[in-house]
């Protein structure tokens, strides 16, 4: 179905000449000044497209990476017994050969690769390659803008991105290896050089590298905030936005008041390792003798961890709920159900994932009586969530429903999220999270609600603009494909898993063959790992599709392919910096007038008709 | 032109003037709006901070008293005041200094809006005296407690009766000096002067006593102290109430945290001052070089700046509350 296309049946050059918003832009020739070279425009841009292009491709190298080490971790998992020797040339020392010459991961190792799993797909991929990605690319193209609010920060918050990375990258490659002490780097473990081999010099590079990766997170909020504030175009009140721009600033509001808190507890850790003060450190027994490192706490870095670390997951799920709102109205070609509330219930989310954070730590000898505030405030989220699964439901809801690649993807994201936002509510209550906590019930919950979930939001959105973006399509065959052995490989992957949590199978751990009571799921476990690995050899066929279609991709013809409202399908095809060649579009309705007074879509840049002046039915 | 005018009319009135683009809300430019936004995630960094403060204070038994930590000046001032004491006396005029230098960004930013050149580098400069002002001050401050009262981020001497009773003499002999729950004390490095030692009859006994050359790792336990290895002299003192009355008890280190949560929260408060003087320093230059009177945006830049600067202020008004006044 990539050959959707839709006549233009507006004349959108007039229009925009007639109504449009002339801002000199082209007075000044101050338009591609930056893009003189090859360097200036496809390295060093300050063009929003471009950059958003650079977190998208490095954020699949991450994928890659994290993929690749879960699939390290999981052949552990499902076939202890299994040599891995084959895996030498590339792990080396890692990789601990025996005289018969069987191959065994080292354990210190195992736990490496977890927490780096973790940190980069949670930070590498889903917020910097979604949200990244998809600010830059969307905020300025949707609003009527002709770039972010600073084009030079908007660059700055990529390199640091970039520079993170690099410094990430080069921890993997220590002889001591990478931190190992789980994606939350608690304390002792990430303080405490001799608590384990990563905790050194890799616990130094960690902490270092996430430090640079909030400033790239700070940056580019601190843009996107302004630029959705101050930038919108004639006409663009905020109720007219689009919902992926609803979803984008409050994400970029929520990690501009989590992420400093990060850092200070990051800084206070990277005290505590190099200067030997003790704020997370009390009582702790080395090798039987007590450390002099008394007075700190280290469930207060807890605290002020998951002050983020909650947060953190809205940050991931907010901007593949905006996409996906957007994609499933396209999709349906009919309004979005019940605008308003997506847009408060994207405001109530954001203000409860500041007051849950503490559901982390139930365990973690928190005052049970706090716990109750924590378990009432987690259980009120699935409010303004369950909202949202409704009004998307009831979106597609007798639609004339296109099954693109995107549209697919975005039902999958709304299964996605029922499936593990259920198991949620099971979790937030502090009961039963004393049985629950730390099993493979939490690793099924928040792979599938935050971790699939954000994927197929994200792959959403690259189907659906992959057009705006390099001006040709993907292959959509390939793309079903993707699809359906995504979401059928992925409940194989994770449905198990909640019933091995319920079995009480703990989390990290590296072999279960000494458990009498967990041996009997060696099994399940081989399933999980095999489907595990049938899954991210499916990622491959995305990449495959997508560099393939940067060059060899059916061409975009139309300005408008897949016949949406909003004025990123205003630009030309292949949109120089500053978007428009002439005025900017005017907006002067909401961006889901589809299926209205008999046409099919009508483009918020259409002035109302003399009939909805008098209805006063302007959205 | 006439067709904006025309759009603008034709917004007006068919949907209530809600939103005519490329005006900023809230009155302020894109920049400054960036510069609120920074200020607010790094008010949550501090929050952060000094939620870690709170949270290590109210888990100890005891914290030192500011009055008597914070009680010594320069040029030996605080011997004008009443037992050789000045509690916060320096602090205060630190904070005087800070809060002052806001005053005079406040009125630079005025002149910028009047386009008076003359009087934005006239008061930014006052304003970078009381900038650097601080910063010394704090580095006196920083230099006693680090040399003179052996204060580190590790280590802090200063401790907090929980009991009553009375001081011993070297010898092991009852003194009249007497222990007060709830008072502080600083413990000594033997042989060192202090600008915080105004107990002078016990200065002159110390002077009676002999530090070894070599300390053993156990320390040197004697009947009126305990010397540790590092030399510092633990006073001994008898418990005059409570269960334990009548036994000898020996002044402790005060809790770490103290020291490194001063060090780590003043040091991160006063990198923030020293970055705010250079950014002054660069938007002086560039106010006398004239580079903003062609913006004509009021010296945009200096208001800007400025919002950083009172920005580091309040942060030390809440430092200061929780350090000094608490």
């Amino acid at each position: 179905m990539a050959t959707i296309t839709t006549t233009p049946i507006y004349d959108e050059d007039s229009l925009i000449e007639e109504y449009g918003y002339e801002d000199h832009f082209h007075d000044h020739h101050h338009g591609d000044k930056y893009q003189s070279n090859f360097i200036t425009h496809y390295i060093f841009s300050q063009d929003h497209k471009i950059i958003a292009k650079q977190f998208l491709i490095t954020g699949m190298f991450w994928a890659v990476i994290g993929g690749l080490m879960s699939l390290v971790f999981r052949l552990q998992l499902g076939f202890p017994e299994e040599s891995l020797a084959w895996l030498q040339p590339v792990l080396g020392k890692w990789i601990n050969v025996n005289e018969a010459g069987i191959g065994t991961l080292d354990p210190q190792f195992y736990y490496a690769l977890v927490t780096m799993h973790g940190t980069i797909i949670v930070f590498f991929v889903l917020t910097a390659g979604l949200s990244g990605t998809f600010s830059n690319l969307l905020i300025p193209l949707q609003l009527g803008a002709r770039d972010m609010a600073s084009p030079l920060l908007n660059m700055l918050s990529y390199w640091f991105f970039f520079l993170a990375g690099v410094i990430m990258f080069a921890s993997l490659f220590l002889n001591t290896g990478p931190f190992s002490g789980g994606w939350t780097a608690y304390p002792p473990l990430s303080e405490l050089p001799q608590a384990s081999s990563g905790s050194g010099a890799g616990m130094t590079l960690w902490a270092t590298s996430l430090v640079f990766f909030v400033v790239s997170v700070l940056l580019g909020g601190v843009n996107y905030i302004t630029t959705v504030l101050n930038l919108r175009t004639k006409g663009m009140g905020m109720w007219k936005m689009p919902l992926t721009i609803w979803a984008f600033f409050v994400t970029a509001i929520i990690g501009l008041l989590s992420f400093p808190v990060l850092v200070s507890a990051f800084f206070l850790v990277l005290c505590d390792r190099e200067l030997g003060t003790s704020f997370f450190l009390s009582e702790i027994f080395v090798n039987g003798e007590a450390l002099e490192r008394v007075g700190g706490s280290p469930v207060l870095y807890q605290h002020l961890f998951w002050f983020l670390g909650h947060p953190e997951v809205y940050i991931i799920i907010l901007p593949a709920m905006g996409l996906v709102s957007e994609v499933l109205a396209v999709s349906a070609r009919k309004p979005i159900f019940g605008y308003k509330a997506m847009v408060f219930s994207i405001l109530a989310i954001a203000f409860l994932s500041f007051i849950v954070w503490a559901h982390h730590m139930f365990m973690s000898g928190v005052n049970p009586f706090i716990s109750n505030f924590f378990v009432v405030f987690t259980l009120i989220i699935a409010v303004p969530s369950a909202v949202k699964v409704f009004n998307w439901i009831a979106t597609i809801y007798q639609g004339n429903f296109r099954f693109t690649s995107a549209s697919l993807f975005g039902i999958g994201f709304v299964s996605m999220f029922i499936s593990g936002g259920l198991t949620g509510i099971f979790l937030g209550n502090s009961a039963i999270d004393i049985q629950m906590h730390d099993t493979y019930f939490v690793v099924a919950h928040f792979h599938i609600v935050m971790g699939v979930a954000a994927f197929f939001g994200m792959y959403a959105g690259v189907y659906h603009w992959f057009p705006k973006m390099y001006g040709r399509f993907m292959n959509e065959t390939l793309g079903k494909i993707h699809f359906w052995g995504t979401m059928i490989g992925a409940y194989a992957i994770f449905w198990p898993m909640h019933y091995l949590g319920m079995a009480g199978v703990p989390r990290r751990y590296y072999s279960f063959e000494t458990f009498d009571a967990f041996k009997h799921f060696a099994d399940m476990n081989k399933f999980i790992t095999v489907a595990a690995i049938v899954v991210f050899l499916l990622q491959l066929l995305l990449l495959v599709n997508f560099f393939y279609s940067i060059f060899k991709g059916k061409l975009v013809t139309t300005k408008n392919p897949w016949g949406a409202t909003t004025l990123e399908w205003t630009t030309p095809i292949n949109a120089g910096h500053g978007n428009w060649e002439g005025k900017i579009p005017s907006v002067h309705r909401w961006a889901y007038d589809y299926g209205k007074d008999g046409k099919e879509f009508i483009p918020q840049y259409v002035p109302l008709t003399e009939e909805e002046k008098a209805s006063g039915d302007i959205h | 032109m006439a067709t904006d005018t025309a759009v603008h009319e034709d917004l007006h009135t068919e949907q209530g003037g809600e939103w005519d683009g490329g005006k900023a809300p809230f009155k302020a430019s894109y920049g400054k709006l960036m510069m609120w936004y920074f200020l607010l995630s790094d008010a949550f960094t501090f929050a952060g901070f000094l939620i870690a403060y709170g949270t290590t204070r109210f888990m100890m038994p005891s914290w030192p008293v500011p009055d008597f930590v914070f009680s010594t000046a320069p040029l030996g001032i605080h011997e004008w005041f009443p037992g050789d004491k000045a509690p916060l006396i320096f602090v205060t005029f630190m904070s005087f200094l800070l809060i002052v230098s806001s005053v005079t960004m406040v009125r630079g930013v005025q002149e910028g809006h009047r386009e008076n050149k003359r009087g934005v580098i006239f008061w930014m400069l006052l304003t970078i005296i009381g900038g650097i002002g601080f910063l010394s001050c704090q580095a006196w401050e920083w230099n006693n407690l680090i040399n003179e009262e052996h204060m580190s981020v590790t280590r802090n001497p200063f401790g907090t009766h929980t009991e009553n009773g009375t001081y011993l003499h070297d010898d092991g002999s009852e003194s009249t000096e007497l222990v007060e729950a709830g008072k502080s004390y600083l413990i000594h490095m033997a042989g060192h002067g202090h600008h915080g030692d105004h107990d002078e009859g016990h200065a002159a006994h110390a002077d009676n006593f002999e530090i070894p050359a070599v300390i053993p790792a156990a320390g040197i336990d004697r009947p009126g102290y305990f010397l540790d290895q590092e030399g510092f002299k633990h006073r001994k003192y008898k418990l005059t109430t409570g269960p334990d009355a009548g036994s000898i008890a020996v002044e402790e280190f005060g809790p770490k945290g103290f020291g490194a949560l001063f060090f780590f929260i003043t040091g991160f408060h006063g990198f923030h001052v020293l970055s705010g003087v250079v950014f002054l320093l660069i938007i002086l230059i560039n106010v006398a070089s004239g580079v903003y009177v062609k913006r004509k945006n009021g010296y945009e830049m200096v208001e800007k700046i400025g919002l950083y600067w009172h920005f580091v202020d309040l942060v030390w008004v809440f430092v200061f509350l929780v350090f000094y006044l608490i």
